[in-house]
């Protein structure tokens, strides 16, 4: 797509659609690339953390951190695929994959212990200790029949997300 | 921007409780506390979707977005009328509008200079020839945009212990007010040719300045708008609470600084029609130089000002509160939607206390429900 200030073209769209695995329209992606060129300041075709932060409501998402890794430096085609397992088509394995992500920082295809506390230290912040943490974690673990060594997969994680009340969805705005 | 992180305890102090405004889905559904499950841990699916609903769209971002109107001009008729059109604004209204602004400023200087060195003795009579020559100054500037202006409501009267608070779009919003009333303002320290002005010309209307990055200006600012009301012969003092310019359809939180003076609030309320141009200065995109060539190179700019009723603290309301009771009745009179956050936020992080009050929130659902 090379500069972001550039016109998208309807070979472009539906590049990214395909991209995104058909989960928006193209008048979603044409509001996307709205949205895109209003965050990227100086169309330079990718955003930056500092960009993604100056969002007020994102900065405050106790998880902000770990997504900026995951979206710093995108450029358009790759940002809608980051977003599009939010799309109301995607399937629940399409969200869980994204969970798993989130978890699995290094993407070594597996979330061990380790992994689950720092995203649980992100999500409770000093309101709980970290001993409290290991606890409860160890807990629900042996109670769902998981050892606290062992690391879960991407199935382990479908089998346990898999609900029909996960619910990831974010409307794209059209105007 | 280094020093971010230090300046956002600032921010605090202004803030409502945000939590009203801000869509926070209970981590765990409904009311009733059930068992905890391992899945309710590794369930981070409601904070994955609140921030990519703000990547995708957020109101803050909403507030400062232009919107440019839809391009009419795309068939064979409409074009060579838009040409003409272009031609008229940029090579007759434009010439015209340089010459008036330059002719304005001439008679301006040709009054300023002399009352300002010869009556220095004089005082009243200096303060009130250079009050008029600013006010006429300011409606040469509304001309040079052919500025249509609408004024409703009672015109403010010279009493002290009032301040004039607006909501604001654009520095112009200055000029537009000033052409009826010579005000008093406070504004952030501008560096260029509108420096040089706020320094000369402005100071004889009275100008408060402040600093937006330096945190102990607050009180000094403060202290200088308290003493500034309850002098008897300063101008009205008129004040833009919002700290920022925004694009005239949204406002953002006023800031408390002006509520808590004990003295009557007048609301102004300033609203710019679109059709003719769009108004609204992103400092961030353009100068203010291109702002005001931009203005005068469209048709008019045309808005309506209403003045409304004198405000006073309420018994038992604090002055946040009645900063929003204020931007209410200016944000519902001049058709704006209202978004609960600080303007500062264009140039610092929110306080890290928003986040950690959505980490409180989940932590005690998660210890509350192991307990059971």
């Amino acid at each position: 797509m090379g500069n972001a200030s550039s016109i998208l073209t309807q070979y472009d769209i539906e590049d990214v659609q395909e991209h995104s695995h058909y989960l928006y329209t193209q008048e979603e992606i044409v509001a996307l690339y709205e949205r895109f060129c209003q965050l990227d300041r100086n169309s330079k075709g990718y955003i930056t953390s500092d960009e993604f932060l100056s969002i007020p409501e994102f900065s405050l998402n106790p998880l902000s951190h770990r997504l900026v890794q995951m979206v710093d430096g995108l450029n358009f085609k790759d940002f809608v695929a980051f977003l599009s397992p939010f799309s109301a088509k995607a399937t629940a394995q399409q969200k869980i994959e994204l969970i798993f992500k989130v978890y699995d920082t290094d993407g070594k295809g597996k979330v061990t212990f380790k992994d689950i506390l720092e995203v649980l230290s992100s999500l409770t912040g000093s309101f709980m200790t970290q001993e409290q943490r290991e606890q409860v974690l160890s807990k629900l673990m042996k109670e769902a029949g998981y050892d606290k060594d062992s690391s879960l997969s991407l199935e382990d994680f479908i089998k346990i997300l898999s609900t029909p009340s996960l619910k990831m969805e974010v409307e794209v705005p059209i105007d | 921007m280094a020093g971010m992180e230090s300046t956002s305890a600032e921010m605090d102090l202004d803030r409502p409780n945000l939590e009203e405004y801000l869509p926070s889905d209970s981590i765990h559904g409904s009311g009733s506390p059930k068992n905890l499950h391992l899945r309710d841990l590794l369930d981070i699916s409601p904070t994955l979707t609140e921030a990519a609903g703000a990547i995708v769209d957020d109101s803050f971002t909403r507030c400062f977005k232009s919107n440019s109107p839809e391009p009419w001009n795309w068939n064979i008729y409409l074009f060579p009328l838009w040409c003409t059109g272009v031609v008229v604004r940029y090579g007759i209204l434009f010439p015209l509008r340089l010459l008036t602004l330059l002719f304005g400023w001439i008679i301006f200087w040709a009054g300023f200079i002399p009352a300002h060195i010869l009556l220095k003795g004089q005082e009243k009579l200096r303060r009130k020839i250079e009050r008029k020559l600013v006010e006429m100054m300011c409606s040469f500037f509304v001309a040079s945009w052919t500025g249509v202006v609408k004024y409703h409501g009672p015109r403010p009267s010279m009493r002290p212990h009032q301040v004039f608070v607006a909501n604001h779009t654009s520095m112009i919003d200055f000029i537009i007010l000033e052409q009826m009333t010579a005000f008093a303002v406070i504004m952030q320290k501008h560096p260029g040719w509108v420096g040089f002005i706020q320094k000369t010309i402005l100071e004889s209307v009275g100008c408060i300045w402040f600093n937006r990055t330096e945190s102990k200006d607050r009180e000094v600012v403060a202290r200088k708008l308290r003493e500034h009301v309850q002098g008897v012969d300063n101008n009205p003092l008129l004040i833009f609470p919002e700290g920022t310019c925004v694009n005239n359809q949204y406002t953002v939180m006023f800031k408390k600084g002006a509520f808590e003076l004990g003295c009557a609030v007048c609301p102004i309320a300033i609203k710019y029609n679109k059709i003719f141009v769009d108004a609204f200065w992103n400092s961030k995109k353009q100068s203010f130089t291109m702002h005001l060539l931009r203005l005068m190179t469209s048709w008019a700019v045309v808005c309506d000002v209403w003045y409304l009723e004198p405000q006073y603290l309420q018994p038992g309301e604090t002055a946040i509160e009645f900063a929003e009771r204020v931007r209410d009745m200016i944000a519902t009179r001049a058709g704006l939607k209202k978004v609960p956050w600080d303007g500062y936020l264009k140039y610092f992080r929110p306080s890290p206390k928003l986040t950690e009050k959505k980490q409180q929130i989940f932590a005690e659902d998660v210890l509350r429900r192991l307990e059971k």
